[in-house]
């Protein structure tokens, strides 16, 4: 059974139909890549699915639970994590903070426990810690050392899209949804974090639906790409087979383009 | 994966030619003048000079209030007196007699505001419209010489103190710290007359007390002058080398900081702990009131300055802690008189807070920032209107409030006096810090920051809102009924009229004041803006006054607070922090390049350049 299942789901905002009828699945173990034209749903598809936003219509079901009706932590609980097409960190917390928000939901330490400084609440402060670092540690020296303690606003733009990733990696998810990873990045950097996706699944065992507008990292990562146009999934399939399909061509070149070619 | 290639040295050409050092801007000071007068004819026409006249700093030559005066155009003048920001391309600027004229043109402004000021209502009487500008008035700040003599030696003082502020400018950094630090501080013992010649009684020293203290108030001139030497020699000495000490103290393993920081902690406790022995009743009465604020400090800085939900009705709580502790002790209870005693009424004052807290805060949930705060400003209110209306009379006796609430007890114990009552509020002070402390660095403590910084996010990232939300008011609303529950007893009654908007204002100044998020910060804030205004009682009447002149200046220069948190610092010093995290990673690189040449010149990698 897939991992996540969005099932006929609908969203309007006022007039507007951001989605229409998506159906879209996700296996455990895959890396899949949405793509599609500016306003086409992709980030309000990712809002439906943490719980930003509900859907007007249809179910999406995730490893056995039905998240329609769910808050996001909750659903962040059940194991999706998610980074933010503009970077959304918690700018005046550390670098270590940061990540050490991620496994709030895996920890269970109260008020009272803290108060009282019980061996559980340091063992778990101490787990914490580690898990954090861990995830930290994933982008090699880029975000542990010196810069545990810094301010998240002191670090480069592409540190910033590094630290969004670890934050979500702490949480301990089964499944990742990258917003644009590799945005305001330049190629080098870009090819890095094309390999780290990569990595991610294979090592940390992730399965990541990302949604990415650089065509070479969607080649490079995806084992399948779903290409939305107004809410619609217009096509399905490998990199190679989207790229030459005639409906994607006419929506990110437009009709005509296509006609005189 | 692409290694970093070592940053390979490149010689910079260093700029010979600089651009010349911008100049004190004279424009701004001649305003500053401006603004110095219009300073000085403020305090003196709204009555501070003459109220504070009745207070000797240093007898007789110097009251508070020629001290508030005379401030004005030596603070200034320092201020205007100020060099422009070195910039990059610029040469450093240098010290010359442009301060000293800035300083002067401030001194200028003053004394040509205080002279208009002084014929004007010399000549018109200005008393209908400005109550305060009386006879008195215009005798102190013409020195009792009459208009026209006075008035010329009032010109001279003003021009020669703003140069003096401007004069300042060109004495050297450690000198003129210390001269800074020997005025305030003999402006500070002169002003506290009261508990420091208590201290030096209780501490069996009173003929110090004679040689400090003239008999009509203030300092002697002995007293002044030793004071000023201590406090510049302090500051000469020991201070430049505080940096040093502390980076020694950075060298310290871990296991002995952590040693070395208790032993403070508990010789600071021992210390504040026998304060109230020493300086007898009237100053522990103003001790045991700052320990009530700070306790409400600490429990909305919870709430404000860790969870970032601005609470302006926070004074409900402290209502509900001491309304629950008056009708379940005290025989006077209207209604219903369990008579419990105080540590029996404690849990139930604890649940009734819980729940107060909940009650708040159920319904903000989905409120953020301004709503938030004037919706918690109404909860306020409805606490007093309640407790003040017909409909709970009978349970809460209106305005005639709850009496006979017992003294504290332990045991055999009781405490009566303001002495005695310190140490309760000394140790409900401690656990409320130690509960603030811990959660500051904890699951919960990160959980609520992470909400502060930005909801949406952390409720992404698995944060239950809802519940960290309450949570937050919660622990808030018990550490404000500790308050509540103390100033119950401690007063023994408890009127509607004692839980006003006011309390509220305040405990908020004193967090901001003394930096929010920052638990050093609230005792500071809670000594400076309750414990002053109690010892200058000239002063109370002027009290909102200058909380409101205080909360521009911090906002202007010092947002962070007095002793800030080092959260809020990061977020008020953005470009700094930039450039020193820049700098680190620089120094970073160069370590790295340097080891890597260590290792021996990799292929490939040219030599020294």
């Amino acid at each position: 059974m897939a991992l996540l299942e969005v099932r006929n789901v609908s969203k309007d905002f006022g007039g507007l139909r951001a989605i229409d009828h998506l159906d879209f699945h996700v296996e455990e173990g895959e890396i899949v890549s949405v793509i599609g034209p500016n306003g086409a749903g992709k980030t309000t598809l990712f809002n439906l699915i943490t719980g930003l936003f509900q859907p007007d219509d249809g179910e999406i079901i995730f490893d056995g639970h039905n998240l329609v009706g769910l808050r996001p932590d909750q659903i962040t609980k059940l194991g999706i994590a998610r980074t933010f097409q503009t970077v959304r960190l918690f700018f005046n917390m550390s670098v270590l903070e940061n990540a050490m928000v991620g496994q709030h939901c895996r920890t269970r330490s109260g008020v009272i426990d803290t108060i009282l400084s019980l061996p559980r609440q340091r063992q778990e402060e101490e787990r914490i810690r580690q898990k954090a670092i861990e995830a930290l540690s994933f982008f090699g020296t880029r975000l542990v050392g010196f810069r545990l303690h810094q301010p998240a606003f002191v670090l480069s733009y592409a540190n910033r899209r590094r630290l969004e990733i670890a934050r979500a990696m702490a949480t301990e998810a089964k499944l990742l949804l990258l917003d644009e990873p590799t945005a305001g990045m330049n190629p080098r950097e870009t090819l890095e974090l094309t390999e780290l996706i990569g990595r991610l699944r294979d090592e940390k065992g992730f399965t990541i639906v990302v949604i990415e507008h650089d065509m070479r990292v969607v080649k490079g990562v995806s084992d399948r790409v779903v290409v939305l146009d107004y809410g619609r999934k217009i096509a399905e399939g490998t990199y190679d087979e989207v790229a030459h399909n005639e409906r994607v061509l006419e929506a990110y070149l437009g009709r005509k383009a296509v006609r005189s070619a | 994966m692409a290694e970093i290639a070592p940053v390979r040295k490149v010689a910079v050409v260093e700029e010979e030619i600089k651009l010349k050092a911008e100049e004190v801007d004279l424009q701004r000071a001649a305003k500053l003048g401006g603004v110095a007068g219009l300073v000085a004819v403020f305090v003196s026409a709204n009555g501070m000079v003459q109220a504070f006249a009745e207070r000797a700093i240093i007898s007789p030559i110097l009251s508070m209030g020629y001290a508030l005066l005379f401030l004005v155009p030596l603070v200034i003048g320092y201020l205007a007196a100020k060099e422009p920001p070195v910039r990059e391309g610029f040469e450093a600027p240098k010290k010359g007699p442009r301060n000293v004229v800035a300083g002067l043109l401030v001194g200028v402004g003053t004394a040509v505001g205080l002279a208009l000021f002084v014929l004007v209502a010399s000549v018109v009487n200005l008393r209908p419209v400005f109550l305060n500008v009386s006879p008195e008035l215009l005798e102190l700040l013409t020195f009792g010489q009459g208009v026209g003599p006075g008035l010329a030696l009032l010109v001279v003082a003003c021009v020669v103190l703003g140069t003096v502020g401007g004069l300042m400018r060109l004495v050297p950094d450690r000198l003129r710290n210390a001269l800074w630090g020997g005025l305030a501080w003999t402006l500070l013992i002169g002003l506290l007359e009261v508990v420091v010649a208590q201290l030096f009684r209780g501490l069996g020293l009173g003929f110090l007390e004679d040689i400090f203290y003239a008999p009509l108030g203030g300092l002697t001139l002995t007293g002044a002058l030793v004071v000023f030497v201590l406090a510049f020699l302090y500051y000469y000495t020991v201070v430049p080398r505080v940096d040093a000490w502390r980076a020694n103290y950075a060298q310290l393993p871990a296991e002995r900081q952590r040693s070395f920081r208790l032993g403070a902690l508990v010789a600071v406790v021992v210390i504040v702990g026998l304060l109230p022995q020493v300086l007898g009743p009237f100053v522990s009465e103003v001790l045991d009131l700052v320990g009530i604020f700070l306790l409400m400090g600490l429990g909305l800085n919870i709430v404000v300055g860790f969870a970032g939900l601005l609470d302006l009705g926070y004074v409900a709580f402290f209502a509900v802690g001491a309304y629950t502790t008056a009708v379940l002790t005290s025989p006077a209870s209207p209604r219903w008189s369990p008579e419990l005693s105080f540590w029996l009424a404690l849990p139930f004052v604890i649940l009734a807070a819980a729940l107060a807290g909940i009650v708040v805060g159920t319904p903000v949930l989905r409120m953020r920032g301004d709503y938030l705060a004037i919706v918690t400003l109404g909860f306020g209110e409805i606490a007093r209107l309640l407790l003040l209306s017909d409909w709970l009379r009978p349970y809460f006796g209106g305005a005639q409030g709850i009496l006979k609430i017992p003294n504290l007890s332990i045991g055999p114990i009781v405490f009566r006096t303001p002495v005695d009552m310190f140490y309760p509020i000394l140790g409900f002070c401690l656990v409320a810090a130690y509960i603030s402390w811990k959660l500051k660095d904890s699951r919960i403590g990160r959980a609520w920051m992470a909400m502060r910084e930005d909801e949406q996010v952390a409720e992404a990232m698995g944060v239950n809102i809802v519940e960290l939300k309450l949570k937050a008011f919660i622990v808030g609303a018990i550490i404000a009924s500790f308050g509540g529950a103390l100033f119950a007893v401690k007063i023994g009654s408890v009127f509607p009229h004692s839980f006003s908007l006011l309390v509220s204002i305040t405990v908020l100044v004193l967090i901001i004041v003394g930096g929010m998020g920052s638990i050093p910060g609230v005792v500071v804030g809670a000594l400076a803006l309750v414990g002053l205004p109690e010892l200058l009682r000239e002063f109370q009447e002027y009290r909102l006054l200058a909380y409101g002149v205080l909360l521009i200046l911090m906002m202007l220069y010092r947002p962070e607070g007095i002793v800030p948190s080092k959260q809020w610092m990061r977020e008020l010093h953005e470009e700094e922090l930039m450039q020193d995290a820049w700098l680190k990673m620089e120094e970073e690189r160069r370590r790295q390049a340097e080891a890597q040449a260590a290792e021996g010149k990799p292929a490939g990698q040219p030599g020294e350049a």
